[in-house]
């Protein structure tokens, strides 16, 4: 029997883990942490049932260390935390990234700081997704607003993290994480699954690192005749440390290029009444299904609203709100945090442009917040 | 041939040439004599380098894999053990190997150490011991001697060290032993025996920084440092028919433990089969 081309109602976290099992995903390490616990409860049944592995470690720092461990291994893997969560596997994002091992980070935001309040909603994560281990490196950031999306960015993050070669975390909130709605699964051969790279070079010429000519050459798993060194130092094509300004540079011009020649495929937007809007409302994540309501309410009252969700908050998609932003004087940005996105939308529209609405409570936004600023009754 | 001669040839068909030697570490150290006796452990039990993973954490011991041609990856300062719980469990025909420091293993990795030994997974640990974080400059480290000064203990180290074989078998590992880089095919016995056993196997490799926290403390040069591992160890035999007092300060060698315990990634392949039945396939419902 297979239930996922009916509807089921369904979770947030239960459409991320099921997410990742229709992706390929077949190795989960976390530990237990509100709100993100029924990721993991659900991938310690549904895992073994598709010949997958599940472990629970004792730490964050060690989930994320044996999910790449398994990705070495050749399996897809993943984690999921919250905010305390993320803060520990900091260090093994910057692992991830300077090693290039694709992995899955699932953060289901709460409010911060420290503990803060674990089952309340936030997004105040953001930034920390974006820069959170120390040094420079790119990285994906997914946001899902409804369970449905948690489905599909979930696979997306998946194929992101296989074609790329790159930590990808999927920032969730309390709120899409612990909502029910009533959803229509894809059947799974009509998910589009990104594999793993082969190669066809004979070991003694592969080169796990190599710049040229490919943005992201492939990793092959441990175990399998390709025999070659794995580093969280600065490495050369062969993955051995180096001190070289000359093997250095290449690396990182080509860690970022990966990443910045992809953008039509890695941004993901969608955007509504912007052509003839008067005033741009810029949301994601639970804030956009907010948001969403109060653009639809100014608009029954005559106003022009354009609104531009976004799926895809790292890479800032820079050009997509350049051009949305260019003829307006107006933009709006409600987030559940002190104005961690916006900041971003300030960098590229302009400071005078932004009008900010900032929540980080604990509570989510209400529309009629939105609508006030939308109509310019406090600026 | 003279044995020398056989050995350096072993050597030679691990080592991956195109590595730029010379070594980083300093001439004299015992760590360079762990990775032999490694090799030579792998060589005499004939495993295929493509099933053999040496993983490591960071500081001089960190090093070790880069030079030698398995499947090998330098991971972050403690954290090896959970990375090689992550390969071992989707990998489980691989023998999957892991050294560290003392202060690698026991500080920022005591955690991963108790844990790992805990689940019993099949990895191999071997913790090379030279009671200091030589890399940085020979700071105390958890299994330093009290009363030892270091640049972070210039008055003298005044924390317990940790046993690492006590805590091991503490903590459920299958297969815990200890030699030194004096009882060199001794330590390379230990290591092909910990490598072939099912669970969790320690081997603790005591060595000695001479350049650093044996400079300082006034311990001589690598020869007499390595002379002093001779003189002052005893074999578990020996140890037994001394009281506590002539115990004090020597290093006790041998094998501690090994005792046939449960392995998780045996247990968990059962558990796959029981969710596979239960889920009617191998697709199972989705929800």
């Amino acid at each position: 029997m297979n239930t996922s081309i009916h509807s089921v109602l369904m979770q947030g976290d239960e459409a991320c883990a099921e997410g990742a099992i229709a992706a390929g995903c077949r190795f989960f390490a976390g530990y237990p942490i509100t709100p993100a616990t029924e990721i993991a409860e659900l991938l310690a049944r549904r895992l073994p049932q598709v010949g997958g592995v599940f472990i629970q470690m004792e730490d964050e720092i060690a989930s994320l260390a044996a999910v790449i461990g398994a990705s070495v291994g050749g399996a897809k893997a993943m984690t999921a935390t919250s905010g305390p969560g993320l803060s520990l596997m900091q260090e093994h994002i910057g692992y991830a990234a300077m090693a290039e091992i694709p992995c899955v980070i699932v953060d289901v935001q709460r409010l911060g700081p420290a503990t803060g309040r674990p089952t309340s909603p936030a997004q105040g994560d953001v930034m920390a997704a974006r820069w959170g281990s120390h040094g420079d490196y790119p990285i994906i950031v997914l946001s899902p607003s409804s369970v449905r999306e948690v489905f599909d960015l979930t696979v997306k993050a998946f194929n992101f993290a296989e074609q790329y070669r790159t930590p990808v975390i999927l920032l969730m909130d309390e709120v899409i994480g612990h909502m029910r709605e009533r959803v229509t699964l894809p059947p799974p051969d009509a998910i589009e699954r990104t594999e793993r790279a082969v190669t066809t070079v004979p070991p003694e010429w592969y080169k796990p690192y190599e710049n040229f000519p490919a943005d992201v050459p492939p990793l092959l798993p441990f175990g399998e005749g390709y025999r070659y060194h794995i580093t969280g130092l600065h490495h050369d094509e062969r993955g051995y440390p180096t001190e070289q300004v000359d093997e250095i540079r290449p690396w990182l011009d080509r860690i970022f290029r990966k990443i910045e020649r992809n953008l039509s495929d890695i941004l993901l937007y969608e955007e509504n009444g912007v052509e003839d809007a008067e005033t741009l409302v810029i949301a994601y994540g639970v804030t956009a299904r907010v948001a969403r309501h109060a653009v639809e309410m100014s608009r029954e009252r005559g106003r022009k609203v354009g609104f531009l969700k976004l799926q895809t908050l790292w890479p800032f998609p820079e050009e997509v709100v350049e051009h949305a932003a260019a003829r307006l004087h107006r933009i709006v940005v409600p987030e559940l945090n002190m104005g961690q996105l916006a900041r971003e939308v300030e960098r590229v529209a302009g400071r005078h442009k932004v009008h900010r609405i900032n929540r980080a409570d604990g509570e989510i936004m209400q529309p009629s917040e939105i609508v006030a600023v939308i109509e310019g009754w406090t600026v | 041939m003279k044995r020398e001669q056989r050995e350096s040839r072993v050597h030679e068909r691990y080592l991956r040439h195109h590595k730029k030697f010379p070594n980083i570490w300093c001439a004299g150290c015992g760590i360079g004599i762990v990775l032999g006796a490694i090799i030579r452990a792998v060589d005499q039990l004939q495993l295929d380098k493509n099933e053999v993973a040496l993983l490591s954490g960071i500081g001089c011991t960190g090093r070790m894999p880069v030079y030698v041609d398995f499947n090998t990856m330098h991971t972050t300062h403690g954290r090896a053990l959970a990375f090689a719980t992550g390969l071992k469990l989707v990998r489980p025909e691989m023998k999957v190997i892991v050294v560290m420091g003392d202060g690698d293993a026991l500080a920022i990795g005591g955690n991963h150490f108790i844990h790992a030994a805990r689940r019993n997974i099949g990895l191999t640990a071997i913790v090379v011991n030279n009671a200091t974080y030589g890399m940085t400059g020979g700071q105390y480290s958890p299994t330093t001697p009290p009363g030892v000064c270091s640049p972070t203990a210039p008055y003298g180290n005044i924390e317990q060290p940790f046993p690492i074989t006590d805590l091991s078998i503490a903590a459920g590992a299958a297969f815990v032993a200890r030699s030194t880089v004096y009882h060199v095919q001794e330590l390379e016995q230990f290591i092909a025996q910990a490598i072939m056993k099912q669970g969790f196997s320690v081997v603790e490799a005591v060595s000695y920084c001479h350049t650093t926290l044996g400079r300082l403390n006034q311990w001589g040069t690598a020869p007499e440092m390595m002379r002093r591992l001779k003189e002052q160890s005893i074999t578990i035999a020996q140890a037994e028919k001394m009281s506590g007092e002539e115990r004090r300060g020597k290093i006790v060698r041998g094998i501690f433990v090994t005792r046939d315990t449960p392995e998780s990634p045996q247990l968990y392949r059962r558990i796959v089969e029981r969710a596979q039945q239960a889920a009617g396939g191998a697709n199972g419902p989705a929800v």
